[in-house]
């Protein structure tokens, strides 16, 4: 192999880091309308009047559209696959607001300042409801978030608006109650996580033009191009021929941009006025108008026989989706389905889950999606399980963790229509990954703890994690390659590139299977006129679905190189090979170079352009595999603790490009850091956000960061693209059990509820 | 109102309101590599040498840079491609939204201190956020760099 | 949001006071960089960039900080680090980033007595007086409690040089976050001096604590002593960061932590 597996700079770096105009805003034409979006005050209210008039007479203002001046049609925002397991419970502008800021009016103006002034001036008059704000107990509420009549779900997802409930999970094996009778030692334990921010770089962005044929054209950062036109084209009533989005270079996602949010007001401005139109979101429009990890509860209870092999597992988990059920079920779900099945030797397992409406800010999609809430409540409660054994926490996962070629039922349950034939985990390196890990952080002489001084400890903690690599008999990918004159190709593809790289990785793939150089392809990405579908950049489904698909797009590719290519020669076609860059004629020696032959091919005989297809759906679950240790110190007169040194050895399978893969590790587990310790997306008492800023809301900064130290098992998936796996999210979720582990073994301190803040830390020391 | 700046060595004469802030100034006369990404001065996307001195355009008001000197990463292209290429030989370009930010803070790390040790680079950085990289890639390259002019 | 109808930068200090004085909505701009954070609507705001007031001036027994000088200023500055163990200069150090720093003024960090303040608490355990254009030099401590009678403009900040030991000591969670709490103590001859900040409103002196530390010879005893004194009589109190009780409890860890190493430059 040369392309793949080597650690080639992403091809849009340079231009990138030196400040090239390329993102959205960079591209919106200088006469767009500015556009913004009034939000409701209020957690929950419902709109009595509404008085734009003095507003409208400001002059440059172009339109103010309030609920009564839109479409009524509930759709979700959800970026999922058709029909979405997301109920349609939102609509363009309501009545309504179920969470403060929640749209109440739509501005457009030909400046910001006029834009802000008008916003003033709107008169709103709302009747204030009581809101729920604790999902804990929003079953038995009074309040009902959605008490209209006409939303729904597609899909029987146990929707019950009600009970406030969005979406029920269950799934089970096995007879739970009688293996815990049976069960020498049974624990449980109750772990809350809270809401965080994506808090991606760029906020969401959408500039909106007619084109010449008057077609809507959008170009907005997103990470699911092909299911905005979709969801455009439901509730904006006009057909998807007729709407095409681009996706530019955007400024991080990390799943903020798997939900639409941006693109309805510009879009409906655009409409109406005919003129192009952009709206950015300020930092405070994203914490309170858009989505943040899900929080949830779990009530966790395992059995197990006296050495510590696991035999039953019950997991009740409940999620608060705030005011829509945005990947309400998705997430629950995964925090189940991705989270149990890394222990395969149970006798009974249950997983119920359940996602509640609240009249908070949305949850939505971030890296780990669920899994991360999951891992973090099983993962603490096996070391709490490990503590009360007395066994080392890596023992019990040696015991009881899925290795290499073993499988469970719970793969066949969890997976989309899947076959009964069991799914074997043939790639997995969870093994090689503990043990790595293991010698990397030095565990046996560090564990449990080491003394600094009477103020300092050190301890030790890990966890394992696995994700999925895309959504089985789900998510399709397709690519189109295209042999150009003068012998270069360009790679179309729908997938959508956060600054992850995947169009480099995508190139490298097709470079592979073409056996031609990295720098012979070029990538057009993310537009819905000219690339083919893809389902987009979330699920960790780039490098896997996508890079499939453009093998198959790749290989269809060569088998037209080989047809032309035998025609040239006049021969037949199992003489003809390809390799860097020369088409070769293998009974005589002949060669001819790509770019003399596509010369050819256009210019010459037979006058033909060659244009290639490939599509994908993954067919089996290929999940990347991770073992993450933290060593942490902690200050035992204040309570703060501090990640010393984090080690994160990673099963990604094949690793396609080794530098941006690593990056992805290392950002990931920072981002887990700060997950663990500090960001916390807080509300009062009335439902407003009480961190809506960065100067309130801390993601971690470049001196929070110690020590990251990351490595590869050497895995292959025969399933994944050159045997890779995915990569994006898994190195998320061992970052939080394993710093609560640490922080116990360091000082006994036992903190079941995220973030772990040295206040509580503190509490505990002292009130122990 | 009118200010009177040089940016990036070239005088230049914009039309500004009272309560209008650098960053949206320069965007708006095509000096788009600086960016906005908090609105509130916390995340150093927005980066600009003012008078030589590292400052965040977003929470300067215009007007206060009536007769001073700006520079932009699109001042200091050779200075910018020669750290660039070791953010992106070690991986951390990404998304690449706050890279021009970050690259002006260096410029201003090796005008400020020599030979800075690793709590030094941290230390002058801080200012810069970063979602996609976790920082310590960003740290290598930094180190390579200036282990690379010597 | 803020709006701004009108925008000067006076030559002289007179000049900018008659503005000041001219409207009730008129404001004085200090680094700017907090102003977005507010929602209001000024009809002047007077620039003081161009009075030559971002000096840090060393005299036989004092030091004058300029109230538009900044606090990478006061970071950077050789004056300061000769002096207090350089615990002005540490004091702001911690808070977000160079850029920010670069930009922040001692001046509008002290008129306007924010809370969050590290840099006011350190200057609160020195002899520090703010000298106002129309008030005059007022002791730091009586401007904390009382503010500014009147609409004025601090001209700069005056530190004695007066042989103080001092260290100043913060707690934050992110690196790049406010305090939870900060506290300062400086010490002259037989006297401590301890402010207390981030409570999280604006910094004040222990006095009780400062009253029984008088003279003490500084022992686990007396430090423990201390550290119950301060935490009866300090007003803590509960925001987003942190609530009382962990504040009350911070307290002593600084307090003592801040004694220990003002005793030992002492030796």
């Amino acid at each position: 192999m040369k392309v793949v597996n080597n650690p080639i700079s992403k091809v849009d770096g340079m231009g990138l880091v030196t400040g090239k105009p390329a993102y959205t805003d960079d591209l919106a034409s200088s006469n767009s309308l500015i556009v913004k979006v009034l939000r409701s005050p209020h957690a929950f209210a419902k709109i009595i009047s509404i008085d734009t008039s003095i507003a409208e007479k400001i002059p440059g203002i172009e339109c103010i559209l309030t609920y009564k001046d839109v479409l009524r049609k509930p759709f979700t925002r959800a970026g999922q696959c058709y029909p979405e397991l997301s109920a349609y419970d939102k609509f363009l502008l309501d009545e309504y607001v179920r969470h403060v800021g929640d749209d109440v009016a739509i501005i457009a103006g030909t400046s910001e300042k006029i834009v802000d002034k008008a916003m003033k001036l709107i008169k709103v008059e709302y009747k204030k409801l009581d809101p729920v704000l604790d999902y804990l107990s929003a079953e038995d509420s009074e309040t009902i978030v959605h008490p209209e009549d006409d939303i729904y779900t597609n899909i029987d997802v146990g929707f019950n608006k009600d009970k406030n409930i969005a979406c029920e999970v269950n799934f089970s094996v096995g007879n739970l109650e009688e293996t815990f009778k049976k069960c020498e030692k049974v624990i449980t334990k109750t772990y809350k996580t809270q809401a965080q921010s994506q808090a991606m770089m760029e906020t969401q962005r959408t500039y909106t033009y007619l084109d010449i044929q008057g077609r809507l054209v959008v170009v907005t950062s997103t990470q699911i191009p092909f299911h905005v036109r979709r969801i455009l084209s439901h509730c904006l009533d006009i057909p998807r021929r007729k709407i095409r989005v681009i996706k530019p270079r955007i400024g991080g996602g990390f799943g903020s941009k798997q939900t639409a949010h941006s693109e309805f007001y510009p879009a409906l401005v655009t409409l109406k006025t005919k003129k192009p139109a952009k709206i950015i979101y300020s930092r405070k429009d994203v914490f309170r108008g858009t989505t943040s990890r899900h929080s949830m509860k779990f009530d966790i209870k395992i059995g197990s026989d006296s050495n510590g092999l696991i035999k039953a597992i019950d997991m009740k988990g409940l999620s608060d989706t705030g005011a829509y059920g945005e990947h309400a079920q998705t997430t629950i779900g995964a925090a189940g389905k991705k989270v149990l099945t890394l222990y395969n030797k149970v006798d009974a397992v249950r997983f119920s889950g359940k996602a509640m409406y609240t009249n908070r800010v949305p949850g939505g999609a971030l890296r780990g999606f669920g899994v991360t809430q999951g891992t973090y409540a099983l993962e603490a409660t096996i070391n709490e399980l490990a503590k009360e054994l007395s066994i080392d926490p890596i023992k019990i996962r040696e015991m009881n963790m899925i290795k290499k070629g073993e499988t469970t039922p719970l793969y066949n349950m969890t997976t989309k229509d899947a076959s009964d034939d069991p799914m074997y985990m043939d790639s997995c390196q969870l093994e090689y990954c503990v043990s790595r890990g293991k010698e990397l952080i030095k565990w046996d002489e560090k564990y449990p703890k080491i003394k600094v001084s009477d103020k300092r400890v050190r301890g030790v903690g890990m966890a394992i994690a696995q994700q999925g690599s895309g959504l089985p008999n789900i998510d399709m990918a397709s690519a189109s390659l295209k042999l150009n004159d003068d012998g270069f190709f360009t790679l179309m593809t729908g997938a959508t590139d956060l600054g992850t790289g995947s169009d480099t990785i995508l190139a490298q793939i097709a470079a592979e299977t073409l056996k031609i150089d990295v720098g012979s392809i070029n990538v057009y990405a993310s537009d819905t006129d000219i690339t083919p579908y893809d389902s987009g950049a979330y699920a960790s489904s780039t490098t896997y679905t996508s890079g499939n698909a453009v093998i198959n797009a790749a290989e269809n590719m060569k088998k037209l190189l080989i047809k032309y290519g035998a025609k040239y020669f006049n021969t037949k076609e199992t003489n003809i090979d390809i390799l860097d860059n020369y088409i070769i004629n293998k009974d005589n020696n002949k060669r001819i170079s790509l770019k003399e032959f596509s010369n050819k091919m256009i210019y010459d005989y037979p006058h033909m352009q060659l244009l290639t297809t490939g599509s994908y759906v993954p067919k089996k679950a290929a999940p990347p595999y991770m073992a993450g240790f933290a060593e942490v110190e902690v200050d035992l007169e204040t309570g703060k603790v501090t990640v010393l040194d984090y080690v994160g050895i990673v099963d990604c399978g094949m690793v396609i490009n080794p530098k941006l893969a690593r990056i992805q590790i290392e950002g990931g587990i920072m981002q887990g850091i700060g997950y663990s310790l500090y960001e916390d997306v807080k509300y009062n008492e009335y439902g407003r956000l009480m961190n809506d800023t960065f100067m309130q809301y801390k993601i971690p900064s470049r001196k929070d960061a110690k020590n990251i130290r990351v490595e590869f098992a050497k895995g292959f998936d025969k399933t994944g693209p050159y045997g890779a796996k995915s990569i994006g999210e898994v190195v998320i979720n061992t970052v939080a059990p394993a710093i609560t582990d640490a922080l116990y073994n360091a000082c006994g301190v036992r903190i079941r509820a995220l973030p772990i803040t040295p206040e509580k830390v503190f509490l505990k020391l002292n009130n122990k | 109102m009118k200010i009177n700046l040089k940016i990036n060595g070239e005088k230049k004469v914009f039309d500004v309101s009272a309560d209008e802030y650098l960053a949206d100034t320069l965007r708006k006369n095509g000096y788009l590599s600086v960016r906005k990404g908090c609105d509130t001065g916390s995340c150093g996307a927005c980066t600009v040498h003012f008078d030589g001195k590292a400052i965040l355009s977003c929470v300067m008001l215009s007007l206060r840079a009536d007769g001073h000197e700006i520079t932009t990463i699109e001042g200091v292209t050779k200075k910018a491609e020669k750290i660039g290429k070791y953010l992106v030989d070690e991986g951390v370009d990404q998304c690449g939204y706050c890279s021009p930010g970050t690259i002006m803070s260096i410029l201003y790390l090796e005008k400020c201190i020599e030979n800075p040790t690793d709590e030094e680079i941290l230390h002058f950085m801080n200012g810069n956020l970063c979602r996609c990289t976790g920082y310590v890639g960003q740290l290598r390259a930094i180190k390579k760099y200036l282990e690379g002019k010597k | 949001m803020i709006s701004i109808k009108e925008y000067v930068a006076p030559k002289t200090l007179d000049e900018a006071l008659k503005v000041l004085e001219s409207s009730k909505k008129a404001t004085i701009i200090g680094g700017g960089a907090f102003l977005k954070l507010g929602s209001i609507n000024i009809s002047k705001a007077i620039d003081l960039s161009k009075l030559n007031l971002d000096f840090i001036k060393e005299y036989d027994n004092k030091i004058e900080i300029g109230a538009m000088a900044t606090f990478g200023d006061i970071e950077r500055s050789k004056v300061l680090k000769k002096y207090f163990n350089n615990a002005l200069g540490l004091s702001v150090k911690d808070i977000v980033g160079v850029q920010l720093r670069n930009m922040v003024t001692v001046g509008a960090t002290v008129y306007s007595r924010y809370g969050f303040s590290d840099i006011l608490t350190c200057l609160l355990s020195l002899d520090t007086k703010v000298s106002l254009k129309k008030q005059g030099e007022i002791s730091l401590e009586k401007f904390l409690i009382e503010g500014s009678n009147k609409k004025d403009i601090l001209e700069k900040i005056i530190i004695s040089k007066d042989g103080r030991k001092a260290s100043f000591k913060s707690m934050r969670n992110s690196k790049g976050d406010y305090a939870i709490l900060n506290l300062s103590v400086s010490k002259k001859d037989d006297t401590y001096l301890i402010a207390v900040g981030a409570r999280p409103n604006r910094a004040t002196l222990a006095y009780e604590t400062i009253k029984y530390l008088k003279g003490k010879h500084i022992d686990e005893t007396v430090i423990k002593k201390a550290c119950e004194i301060i935490e009866d009589e300090i007003t803590f109190g509960s925001n987003i960061r942190a609530n009382k009780e962990y504040r009350k409890g911070l307290s002593k860890v600084l307090l003592k932590r801040a004694l220990t190493e003002v005793v030992n430059y002492e030796n």
